[in-house]
């Protein structure tokens, strides 16, 4: 198939950017969105121009490095996958796809396609980890955990960070990938102890970094390649104000 | 507590807060209003109560704050929001698929909802309490003197000239305030944390209800007044 590719350029974080339009020809099927831009760069680097620079890194769906806004929706025309997972099948044949980066005041642009996450890992740094000790491997059933709380926890667990909750979300919003970071522990009795100061140094780091407010749109879940619920979000809701009547 | 106030969480927790007591104020105040398709004398007896009951005096200005701090922290959520999100907008957004109109534009719903307000204390609020009108003329309900509020409400809707205009006014603004809901009110439930992926379902549900009873029920008064006229 033959497309056409509308792709945001920008030379670094403080260079003012813009759309570019390129030609790609011969483009199977059967490829990944990403194999896609591979082939588009070969033909810039051969036509002596600077290829589109885009974040990338296992090509499975479990890193979240990939990131990319295409025509219109965070990973995609598709649901519950990362870019690399996207395939050219979901396109047809004389397309125009439009690839913009993440936008939100959180996640600078670094070049072109590629976006600053930093946010992410300070957030995790505030409080995302167990500290106290838990001893050894536990024997397999010494400590019962409900089927319910475990299956939630890990859940919450796959989470990969990606971004596509706040590049999706209109207010900027980073509560899904919060919420998941302090459910997958406060479910878990290794995490639960320090459940409360967990919720709340994560937010208070959340919004010390800028991002917005969550309205309870929903729109995160929908981008979401993992298909983590709000109802994480109601949870750190309820972790963080037990968490302040405590205080 | 400092802290609480002015995290993200805890300002969404005042929002909510105020929105439910709000949502309470709404069915009192429906309640009340609905004596006004039984004719004048119900309505004026419910006036009179209202106007009277202590309670009820004792929460005009409790309401009167809680408009104010939902306000106040709609707006600045509101603009926190636009900050967060950067400088550069997307070229192209397809989400209409993922979240409902009313949760994208709660803060234009409230600001609706706040236009008519001033315009509703004008009506009806202001002469009452203030300014008086010839319309309130006391009457006489079963041996009890009283201000005839029905006429000055019911003029309103059937006046022939304006009658109309206010009365489509009116019920613009019930709609609004019902879309405002029919997102409002799980949300008030998912800040506080009360709701996971059960609860909200049964939650979404009865909101939708909810804001149709609100929204039906105050667009319906002055149709009702307009199309059958004054008792
Ligand atoms: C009788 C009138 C009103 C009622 C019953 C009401 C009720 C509610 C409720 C229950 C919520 C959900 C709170 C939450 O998400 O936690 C809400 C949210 C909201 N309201 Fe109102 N409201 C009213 C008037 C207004 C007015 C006058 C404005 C503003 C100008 C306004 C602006 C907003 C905004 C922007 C939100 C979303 C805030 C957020 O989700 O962060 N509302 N309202
Ligand atoms: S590159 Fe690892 S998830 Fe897409």
């Amino acid at each position: 198939m033959d497309l056409k590719i509308k792709a945001w350029r920008q030379k670094n974080a403080n260079s003012k950017g813009g759309f570019e339009n390129y030609d790609v020809q011969n483009i199977t099927e059967d490829s990944s969105f990403l194999e896609m831009l591979d082939v588009l760069n070969e033909q810039l680097l051969g036509e002596g121009t600077e290829p589109i620079a885009f974040d990338h890194d296992c090509r499975e769906g479990i890193c979240g490095m990939c990131s990319l806004f295409v025509n219109g929706r965070a990973h995609g025309p598709d649901t519950e996958i990362t870019t690399c997972q996207l395939h050219m099948r979901k396109f047809k044949d004389g397309d125009t796809i439009t690839i913009e980066p993440w936008r939100s005041g959180g996640f600078p642009i670094i070049k072109d396609l590629m976006v600053d996450r930093t946010a992410y890992d300070k957030i995790l740094q505030a409080g995302g980890y167990v500290s106290i000790n838990t001893g050894g491997v536990p024997d397999g059933n010494a400590i019962p955990i409900a089927k319910i709380d475990s299956d939630e926890a890990m859940d919450a667990a796959s989470c990969v960070g990606c971004g596509a909750c706040v590049a999706t979300c209109k207010n900027s919003s980073a509560m899904l990938f919060v919420s998941s970071k302090v459910s997958q522990l406060a479910l878990l009795p290794q995490g639960k102890i320090e459940g409360k100061r967990r919720a709340q140094a994560m937010v208070a780091k959340m919004d010390e970094l800028g991002f917005g407010n969550c309205t309870n749109t929903g729109a995160c879940e929908i981008e979401c390649p993992k298909g983590i619920s709000i109802a994480h979000i109601a949870r750190l809701n309820r972790e963080f104000l037990f968490a302040t009547c405590k205080d | 507590m400092g802290g609480f106030i002015s995290s993200s969480i805890g300002k969404k927790f005042f929002m909510s807060i105020t929105g439910l007591f709000l949502v309470m104020f709404l069915l009192v105040h429906l309640t009340a209003n609905l004596a006004l398709l039984l004719g004048p004398d119900t309505f004026n007896i419910v006036s009179h109560f209202m106007g009277t009951n202590p309670i009820i005096q004792i929460m005009q200005p409790a309401l009167a704050i809680g408009f104010i701090l939902h306000i106040i922290y709609a707006t600045v959520l509101t603009l926190q929001n636009q900050k967060a999100r950067g400088t550069e907008g997307y070229s192209k957004v397809v989400n209409s698929h993922q979240s409902s109109f009313a949760s994208k534009n709660m803060y234009i719903l409230g600001g609706l909802v706040l236009s008519f307000l001033v315009l509703h204390i004008i009506n009806f609020f202001w002469k009452i309490k203030v300014t008086g009108d010839p319309l309130l003329a006391d009457v006489m309900i079963h041996g009890e003197e009283m201000e005839n509020a029905y006429a000055l409400v019911a003029g309103l809707f059937i006046d022939p000239n304006l009658g109309f205009i206010y009365s489509a006014v009116y019920a613009i603004a019930a709609i609004a305030l019902g879309l405002h809901l029919t997102h409002g009110f799980w949300s008030a439930f998912q800040t506080i944390g009360f709701s996971n992926d059960v609860w909200r379902k049964r939650l979404t549900v009865v909101g939708y209800l909810f804001a149709m009873l609100v929204g039906g029920g105050f667009a319906i008064i002055p149709i009702f007044l307009m199309l059958f006229g004054a008792k």
